[in-house]
């Protein structure tokens, strides 16, 4: 075999190797992480805390069970807010528009991303806290669900794109109307992306405390339908993380995983559910 | 991978003399125009955000002007307010993350999608899924009783000893400062580029990859020259959304970074970004025209990600090749 | 789809639930420094009068007033009293006024950490503001050894970590030293957040602790109540008759004390520096501002009832938690200002 061959079968090697030291690397920081807190809070999870209510300081006990309630409506008001927009608007980008109208949608939703999660949480407070002058969990979510919007619209967009043409025009040959081709053909073609995208989004806004400040506020006790003040696991652990107290900070930890195991459940479910093949519109 | 908005020929009257209404029965219409009001409405958002932005901080701006953009002192007593330090930090860390993040996040992608078994790669991305899921309070404690600490008695002493003659890596090792945020960001913002990376390198036709095998090239040739062009877009629009969130996190930013408003060449030093500041002091900004500047900061922040996003289109134009995947931007 | 449908009605219905009791439910947000003691008496209330639900959220004092002033909570709470241009923001968007009621005290301490030094060092005024101003830049300067014979401070250059959030806390300390250093008036003078000439910004008193723990030859100022849980050395701090005092719940009740006969009819005063041999100079009260008029009456009524309780039977709670308690002589005169609340 000449040099050249033996040179760039070396380089092929030796690059795909460094591809699997990346992704040991991505890895094991997450491991790290998961140990970290498995280490310092698995103390905390307890029967308490998925049941009780937080208690004072000093005090054995207590719990979360509020916040894991409360991130959970959250979290669920949040997708229905910024999901079905940013699939739609994606669907639209993608399958609809001219390249010029796609263009500013695009920009605008990267400019979206990018705003800080608490000047969001300074715009949801003026658009859905002042005029009606108390904190809710509507509020909450709108601003989470904001938050869900570009990651939706811009990969919803990209993963339709990367359906085959063929599809498509096989779809209408055989008589289906637009519409129909692309719930029937394209999204399910391009579910695996979306799905992912859309996961990754509700990812994201789970463990952001900012936002939530301003709109859900909190709440040491149950919170009452919609419409009341919520408590949620990222400001629990945002309030008790900057405390003095030993006992707090173990609680905050665990309220870490907690989140964490919720948004693994989560993932496993919508994947296990939403998978079962066929079209998304019966 | 453009698409044509091919109507479906109907049954009825000639296409010119269809009226709007009778065009509304035809579903597909219906579709187009509920699907783009969906599209529209996160433009009239993202406007109606600048536009609060905007008011919110009127007195700033006319009391400010542009030398808003060029003044370095930061103090809510005396009322004198400048972006300076604060557009420099969110620049130098985001830069930072990107340049760590980047190259790692497309590695683990291209090692996921190509390399690894089918069960491997998405047990492996599950969990990496999971790092996004991390609060970002969590980043930030664990930056400070970690990263800080790692960074403070072995890195930064290391990087000073050995490349300590760059402007780059002067100055005392605290610890805390814009190399240490920007490591932290790295790790925030690696998730969204390998998951979203992978699900793009997937989605590459597989005639791709054997077209080029047959012509003779190497696994990494294949992988490098044409797969991962084709995958582009894809990829480019991955690292968008780690730039936006890169530029914006607050949190674990303002743990590690030193929130100190200073412009220094040297990574070691401590810093400060336009998040982290808004999120340290606008709830307990008691005068009006501090909380104006602090708005008027986060506007500037918005400009900030204007152009670097248009910059960014502009690269990914330029370098454009002819025949590969996403020709959009 | 008709899966999906149905399950995100059971999970909606799930949330919409009305959970047992019916309480009244009140909301406040303010002060971070409070909030251990404010989260004890809130939830002893409640259990005390199961139809009372205070609901208190530690967002910050800047937050607290605007919050307030929006009329988005139902009371704030703050570390540092309103000025008189929120107080007539406030006045001027409701019709009336807010109150002030002062809860518990507490103490701002220096913490720092040298190597190989484990006593407590004496802070002289002039060296703290020296310190914070930059001028004085290495721990074995004659100002920080002169009151600490016996002890061998390295040549070391001095960390100074400071808060990067606004707070009470800033608010209290940068307060002190406008009192005692003309320099520090002049040039950084008081506030929540100040432009501080020198020094790493740590978020909120966790930030600051953990910067000086874990940064030798560092200095810096948290409540008493985290350098005392943490463990970090903290010094002592020369009070206006000359003792060096280092900060306990006994000084900084000596501190009001000298206050308390004279203290203002709207509670808005300042301790820090206080007259008194055994008075802690960088004491702060923390208040409560409640409006003047309430319109709910049951609101009202819980939150005077709330009140009397917090000023006379809540205090038994404070100390175990490192506050100090209210000096009679404010008490009393509390309770008179609780009666004007309609």
């Amino acid at each position: 075999m000449n040099p050249r061959l033996r040179w760039r079968k070396f380089v092929s090697n030796f690059m795909l190797t460094m591809t699997g030291v990346c992704a040991v690397v991505a890895v094991s920081v997450l491991f790290f992480i998961l140990g970290y807190l498995v280490y310092h809070g698995g103390a905390s999870i307890n029967w308490n805390f998925f049941t009780k209510l937080p208690v004072p300081v000093g005090e054995l006990g207590g719990g979360m069970a509020n916040a894991i309630v409360g991130s959970a409506k959250l979290l669920l008001l949040a997708s229905l807010f910024g999901v079905p927009i940013g699939f739609l608007g994606g669907i639209y980008l993608a399958e609809f528009s001219g390249s010029s109208v796609a263009f500013v949608v695009r920009y605008a939703a990267d400019l979206l991303n990018g705003v800080p999660s608490i000047v969001i949480g300074i715009f949801a407070y003026a658009l859905t806290v002042l005029p009606f002058k108390h904190f809710s969990a509507f509020a909450g979510a709108f601003a989470l669900g904001l938050m869900m919007i570009p990651i939706t619209l811009r990969s919803t967009e990209e993963f339709l794109h990367g359906v085959p043409r063929a599809l498509r025009e096989g779809s209408m040959a055989l008589g289906a109307s637009k519409w129909r081709t692309i719930m029937s053909v394209v999204v399910p073609a391009a579910y695996r992306g979306i799905m992912t995208a859309i996961l990754l989004a509700l990812a994201r806004v789970a463990g952001e405390t900012a936002p939530l400040l301003f709109t859900a506020f909190g709440n040491r006790y149950w919170s009452h339908g919609l419409n009341e003040p919520t408590a949620s696991l990222p400001v629990m652990i945002f309030n008790y993380a900057i405390s003095p107290y030993e006992d707090w900070h173990r609680q905050a930890w665990a309220a870490g995983l907690v989140l964490l195991a919720l948004i693994l459940i989560v993932n496993i479910f919508a994947r296990a559910i939403l998978s079962r093949g066929g079209t998304i519109l019966r | 991978m453009a698409t044509s908005t091919t109507t479906v020929p109907s049954a009825g009257p000639a296409e010119g003399s269809r009226s709007f209404i009778s065009r509304l029965r035809n579903g597909d219409e219906i579709a187009r125009i509920i699907t783009f009001l969906f599209a529209a409405s996160v433009v009239l958002i993202t406007l109606l955000l600048v536009l609060q932005l905007w008011h919110d901080s009127s007195i700033a701006r006319h009391k400010f002007g542009l030398n808003f953009f060029v003044t370095r002192v930061w103090d809510p007593i005396a009322e004198e307010f400048g972006a300076l330090p604060f557009i420099y930090g969110t620049l130098v860390t985001a830069v930072v993350s990107l340049l760590i993040a980047v190259p790692l996040g497309i590695g683990a992608a291209i090692f996921l999608a190509e390399l690894a078994p089918q069960k491997v790669s998405d047990t492996l991305q599950f969990f990496i899924d999971l790092l996004a899921a991390v609060p970002s309070v969590i980043y930030g404690l664990l930056g400070v009783f970690i990263v800080v600490p790692l960074m403070r008695v072995y890195v930064e002493p290391a990087l000073k000893q050995s490349l300590g003659f760059l402007p780059l890596f002067k100055g005392p090792a605290y610890g805390v400062g814009f190399l240490t945020a920007g490591i932290v960001l790295a790790i925030m913002v690696i998730p969204y580029i390998i998951s979203v990376s992978r699900e793009v390198l997937l989605s590459v036709p597989r005639d791709q990859r054997e077209a080029a095998l047959a012509l003779g090239s190497t696994r990494w040739e294949s992988t490098w020259k044409v797969v991962v062009p084709f995958a582009r877009g894809g990829i480019m629009g991955s690292i968008f959304l780690a730039l936006a969130r890169a530029l914006g996190e607050t949190m674990a930013v303002t743990m590690v970074i030193g929130n100190s408003p200073i412009v220094n060449p040297s990574l070691l030093s401590p810093g400060y970004s336009i998040a982290a500041v808004i999120a340290n002091e606008f709830t307990e900004a008691t005068s009006q025209i501090h909380l104006q500047a602090l708005v008027e900061l986060g506007l500037v922040l918005f400009l900030l990600t204007f152009i670097l996003n248009g910059l960014a289109r502009l690269l990914l134009v330029l370098t454009a090749q002819k025949g590969s995947g996403m020709g959009h931007v | 789809m008709k899966r999906l449908t149905g399950l995100l009605l059971v999970v909606l219905a799930l949330g919409g639930i009305a959970l047992a009791q019916n309480a009244l439910l009140i909301n406040g947000a303010g002060a971070t420094f409070p909030n251990p003691i404010y989260s004890k008496w809130f939830d002893e209330y409640h259990k005390a009068n199961p139809s009372i639900a205070i609901n208190y959220q530690s967002v910050g004092s800047g937050a607290g007033i605007k919050q307030a002033t929006d009329g988005t909570v139902d009371f704030g709470a703050s570390d540092g009293p309103m000025s008189d241009e929120q107080l007539k923001a406030y006045s001027d968007k409701h019709g009336s006024g807010i109150l002030h009621f002062p809860t518990v005290l507490g103490a701002v301490v220096p913490t720092y950490n040298i190597p190989n030094v484990s006593t407590s060092l004496n802070f002289t005024p002039e060296a703290l503001a020296g310190i914070f101003l930059g001028r004085i830049t290495k721990w074995n300067d004659p100002a920080i050894a002169g009151p600490n014979k016996g002890v061998s401070l390295p040549a070391e250059d001095i960390v100074v970590v400071h808060r990067s959030d606004g707070s009470g806390t800033t608010y209290v300390f940068t307060d002190y030293l406008s009192k005692v250093s003309d320099d520090w008036k002049n040039k950084v003078s008081k506030g929540t957040s100040v432009n501080w000439p020198v020094g790493l910004g740590g978020k909120g008193n966790e930030g600051v602790t953990g910067l000086v723990k874990q940064t030798p030859n560092s200095i810096g100022y948290v409540e008493l109540i985290y350098a005392a849980n943490n463990g970090i050395a903290y010094g002592a701090v020369k009070n206006a008759d000359g003792v060096f005092l280092k900060a306990d719940l006994e000084g900084v009740s000596e501190a009001a004390a000298g206050v308390a006969k004279n203290i203002p009819d709207d509670f808005r005063v300042s301790i820090t520096n206080a007259p008194g041999k055994k008075a802690y100079p960088i004491s702060t009260f923390t208040w409560l501002l409640i409006p003047a008029k309430i319109s709910d009456a049951a609101k009202r009524d819980a939150l005077k009832g709330f009140l009397k309780w917090a000023i006379t039977d809540g205090q038994k709670f404070n100390e175990d938690l490192e506050y100090a308690k209210l000096p009679k002589e404010v008490v009393a005169k509390e309770l008179k200002a609780i009666g004007s609340i309609q």
